[in-house]
This record gives structure tokens, sequence and C-alpha cells, in this order.
């Protein structure tokens, strides 16, 4: 059935099903005991034959839609872009200029920062979910194991214009006074760190929207980690603990690298969140097309340059700010695809396993 | 020196336990301090004016949230007839049809991805392709939007229970002669109902909250208005708008807005969890 075009499948599947009733459709088919003849017999065989060639046909050319979508944008995307692309060519990539005035644009200031933020975020968010992924499928006692993960959960529902105000209202303020000093005082002193932690300290710019990204990927990688960990066989759990090692070292050296591509696949997910993610970011990166050292100063992000600018676009700028979103999305599916065919392995060991 | 290794082994794990412990505690702290900021803050601009009076105008005092809560009910609503059929029988085509055939494992492929794309780049998409053309912002447009990121959580939700519908359910119906589409939709698709139902909520909790595919699509209107040809007010665009003004009354207000977003989101996520599992426990 594999091979075969989508209507010769249902046909087939027909055919099997009679083979499936050892013939006895058939034989009915020739038969009156029924009381129905052969010709009505026939005529609803091939009405339910054309319904469901219909049937399929149209479930068919539905799940398409996500495929044509797809190639949709990445088409109109480029199309959109292609002025952009055509006056700055592939310099456009790393040219550190944005400046509106003078239609002279370049996408490095933008993408700096949504490495940068998204790098952060990553960064912080990978050990606080193996955390939370560790003690959800180790420790915690089975009682409280599903209202902990729902709560979890229900972190990445929260919509992300929340994360945003909460980040610009609440959580900045905090950062200005407490966080940022005490980065200053400690990290700020030492060589190699000094510049990441200098200039003014107001709560926001890129540090900042790092912090708040890194919880709004945390419930996805933890999510991802925590079913991979379940993945790993419990024979293997327990000949560990068999030997009498510990919780830690059972889940040091062997539940992480039995899951290992699993667990870098749910870092990649939530990279590749981290990385589109608009309204929160747009709230606390403080929106100012420049890069610098610190990552205490405002800086902006791709997608926080589309929500910001979009509006006020005239042509040019606008085509500049498509070929900005083509990047990303170019980006964003590398990042996310990678991330897919890793979890998609870790599954397939435990096909075999099974 | 046994002694010794015994007694590093068991620090290091009990420091490692501890930490992951941490880690779970500032989780769900962090989870806490948002809702118990989300409260206190929505709760105090929360009044009866918020339903029934529009947008106010800039600097002025009162008005309410009425325009964008119609605005965005009728965005989420279309978006959901729209996205519900179509997901539904993706999802039925790929668990009952394209097993294995290659066109089938891309689109499921496809599809993951779509699930954690960049919304902002569906609204690029959705203004090129509808808003640039008729020249006009519209609700239409920001339904669109809206329904591509729901087919997916739509499409994968219905697969993914169609596939828990035991095969000899199936195999009953053949042996009785059903036609393939009866067995789809009479036998597999009702018992996976309630796993359907609860994609369905999911991808209206996800559009609910959606802000970035808005604005360059639906925009926003400052006044009442339920025409979908025009530019159509909508909670999260509201809430942008106003958090980012320096108006106290419209930051009051934004809080107020983001109260009523996250209740519905959240109440829509449980919600599914719920169904969820009793049609597990059955």
């Amino acid at each position: 059935m594999s091979t075969s075009p989508a209507g010769g499948g249902m046909l087939d599947a027909r055919r099997l099903d009679a083979k499936n009733s050892q013939g006895d459709g058939s034989m009915q088919l020739s038969s009156n005991e029924s009381g129905l003849r052969d010709e009505t017999r026939l005529k609803i065989v091939r009405k339910q034959r054309i319904q469901d060639f219909f049937f399929h046909k149209i479930t068919f050319s539905f799940s398409l839609v996500v495929l044509v979508a797809l190639i949709g944008i990445l088409i109109s995307l480029l199309i959109s872009a292609w002025p952009a692309f055509k006056k700055f060519g592939i310099d456009f990539i790393w040219t550190v200029q944005w400046d509106i005035v003078n239609d002279d644009f370049g996408a490095a200031i933008a993408i700096f920062g949504t490495l940068s933020s998204a790098a952060i975020a990553v960064l912080i968010a990978v050990p606080l979910s193996f955390g939370i992924a560790l003690f959800l499928t180790e420790t915690c006692p089975t009682w409280l194991r599903r209202p902990l993960g729902t709560a979890i959960e229900l972190l990445a529902a929260v919509p992300s214009i929340i994360y945003g105000m909460f980040g610009l209202f609440i959580f900045a303020p905090l950062f200005a006074e407490y966080g940022q000093p005490a980065l200053q005082s400690t990290l700020g002193q030492m060589p190699i760190f000094a510049p990441l932690f200098g200039g003014a300290m107001n709560g926001i710019g890129i540090l900042a929207a790092g912090l708040i990204l890194a919880f709004m990927v945390l419930p996805f990688i933890a999510a991802v980690m925590r079913d991979v960990f379940e993945i790993v066989p419990s024979i293997l759990r327990e000949s560990a603990y068999g030997v009498g090692c510990t919780t830690w070292e059972v889940v040091r050296h062997i539940v992480l690298p039995y899951a290992q591509q699993g667990v870098i696949g749910g870092i990649m997910l939530g990279l590749g969140r981290a990385l589109g993610e608009t309204m929160a970011v747009t709230f606390v990166i403080g929106n100012s097309q420049r890069i610098s050292a610190s990552l205490f100063s405002p800086g902006s992000s791709i997608a926080s340059t589309l929500a910001n600018e979009f509006g006020e676009a005239d042509d040019f700028h606008l085509s500049t700010l498509f070929a900005l979103g083509f990047l990303l999305f170019v980006i964003t599916f590398i990042v996310l695809a990678l991330a897919k065919i890793l979890i998609i392995r870790t599954e397939r060991a435990k096909g075999l396993q099974t | 020196m046994n002694q010794n290794l015994y007694r590093k082994r068991l620090w290091t794990n009990r420091i490692g336990i501890s930490l992951s412990m941490a880690a779970m505690v500032l989780g769900l702290s962090v989870l806490l301090w948002i809702l118990f900021v989300l409260f206190k803050n929505g709760f105090a601009a929360l009044d009866l004016n918020m339903f029934t009076q529009s947008t106010p105008a800039p600097g002025s005092e009162g008005g309410g949230l009425a325009n964008a809560i119609v605005g965005s009910l009728m965005l989420v609503g279309f978006a959901t007839l729209i996205s519900t059929p179509i997901g539904i029988l993706a999802g039925v085509y790929l668990a009952e049809f394209g097993n294995r055939s290659r066109i089938a494992e891309l689109t499921r492929f496809m599809t993951d991805i779509m699930l954690s794309a960049p919304s902002i780049v569906l609204g690029l998409f959705v203004y090129a392709i509808i808003v640039a053309q008729v020249k006009q912002f519209s609700g239409w447009a920001g339904t669109v939007a809206l329904a591509l990121i729901a087919i997916p959580v739509v499409l994968r939700t219905t697969e993914n229970m169609l596939r828990l519908v035991p095969g000899s359910l199936r195999e009953a119906a053949y042996a009785l002669g059903a036609p393939q589409w009866k067995v789809a939709t009479m036998v597999t698709l009702r018992a996976a109902k309630s796993g359907v139902v609860t994609g369905v909520l999911l991808a209206l909790a996800r559009v609910s909250g959606e802000t970035a595919p808005l604005l360059f699509t639906a925009l926003n209107n400052q006044f009442f208005s339920m025409d979908m040809t025009k530019p159509m007010s909508n909670l999260p665009v509201v809430i942008f708008q106003f958090a980012m003004s320096p108006y106290d009354n419209w930051i009051r207000l934004a809080w107020g807005g983001a109260l009523l977003i996250t209740l519905t989101v959240l109440v829509l996520n449980i919600l599914a969890r719920v169904i969820f599992r009793e049609k597990i426990s059955q």
C-alpha cells in the first residue's frame, strides 16, 4: 500500500476486506438468500465505492493544507522580500545598519539580538528543565506527579503577551534594583565577563529578554525530557539500582546517555521556540537598533523589529521587514527540523526495544 | 578510603536531588508569581464597564474593553469553525489512510514544525496573501492567521487519538461491510470523540492568546464593530497597545484584559485535560 497511489490504496483495502471475510462477501453477492437482487447489491457496493473515493480524496486534500501553507509561506515571504534582497544581496545578513530614514538596512543587529536572547534563554532553561524532568520521573511521589506535571505544562499555556507584561512591569524594576547590581558586582568584576555586565542598569535589555524567554521555553524542554526519560526501559534502571547506584548516578550514567538524542531534540525545540517568540521579547528587550557588548543594553530581535515597525513601514522598509521574517522562518525551520529528527530517532529506539 | 568514596557518592546524590527539587520549586513559584500579579492587578481593574463600554481614547478616563472582547470572540470563533473540520479530516487521513505513505510522513513532519513555528511569520504570510492584495486589514485576515495556527494542533491530536482506537473495532465494522468513510466517521472518530474535543479545546486555548499574527491582519479598531471585512479590535492587540502606553487608565485596562485572557486559556487547558483523563480512565 505504501507505493500505490491514493485511489489504488483504497481499492486494495476493499479487496483485502473481501479476503478477510474469506470470500463470504463475494459469495453473498451471487446468492439471493437475503432477498436482495444482485443488481441492487452491486449498486450499493458501487455507491459505497464512489463515496469512499471522494471521502479519501477530501481527507487527503485537507491533509495537504499544512504542506501547502508551509510552501506558501516560503514563496510569499521571498516574493515580498525580493526588493530588499535584490538591493542588498547576501550582505544584508551581516550588515550592521538599520537606518530607516536613508533606507539603508542590514539584518545583523536583529539577528544578533535574536540569537543572543535565545541562547541565554536556553542556557538557563536547560539545567532547570533537566532538574524538573529528573524530579518528575525519579524522585517525585507518584500521587504528586500529575498535578506537578500539569502545573509545569500550564506555564507553557500562559500567553506570551502575559509574560511580556509581567516582564515589563514586575520583573524589570526588580531586576534593575537587585539583579543587575548583583551581577555587576560579582561577574562584572571578572576580567572576561566585565564587558558583558557593564552599562546602565534599567532592567530591560537582552539579558532580561533572555531570562523571561527562559521561563517560557522551560516547559517545552522539560516536557520532552520527561517523555524521553520515561522511554528508558525500566530493566536498565532497575539493574543500575540493583548494583547499588544512587539516583543521581542512575540518571547521570544510565538515563541521560540512553535518552541523549531526545534530550538534545528537546533543547533544540526550546531554542526554536525562543527564536521566534515575539510579544514577550518586544516588551522587555528595549527595542533599540544597535549592538552592544553589554547584555544590559537594549537591543532588538527579528520578531520585535517586525512587531514594532510593521505598522509604520513604507514600501521598501516593508520589504526589508519581510526579508527579516524570511530569515527568521528559515532559521527556526532548520532548528525545529533537527529537533524533530532527533526526537523521532529516540522514539524509534524505544520501538526497537519493546 | 571506601568510606570516603561512599560519602562522596552520597553527597553528590543529595546535592543533585536537592538541585532538581529547587528547579521544580523555582518553576512552580514563577507560575504562582505570574498568576498572583495577574490576579492582583487584574481584579483591581475589573468592573462592569469593562464589559459594556468600548476602548477609551488616549488619556481619557473610564471606558472598557467591550469591542475587544467581542472582536476576540468572533475572531477565535470563526478560526475554530474553519480549523476544526480541516484539522479533523486531515487527521483522519493520516491515521486511517496515509499510514506509511511518503506524503503522509512528510505532512506529519511539517505539521510538527508548524506547531512550533513563529506565529509572527504566519501573520506576515497572511498579510502578504490577503491584506496586501485587498489593501485592507480585516477580521477575516485575522481569522485565517489564527486558523493556520490552530489546524496543526487539531490535526495532530486527532491523529494521535484515532491511533488509540483498537484495530479490532475497525475490523469489526469492515466485516459488516461498512464502507471506509462510514468506519472512519461513525466508528473510529466516534470512539475517539473526547480526544478530538481535547484537541479542539487546546487549539482554542492556543489561539486565544496569540498576539503577533493579529498585528498584521486584524490590526485594531477603536470602535465597536462586528464587520469582519474591516479592521477588528481584539484583546491581545489592545493589551499590547495599552500596556506599552504611558496612560495609567490604559495600563489598568491592559491588566484587566490580561486577566480575562489568561483565565480563559487556563480554564480551556484544564478542561481539555479533565475531558482527556475521563476518556483514559474509562
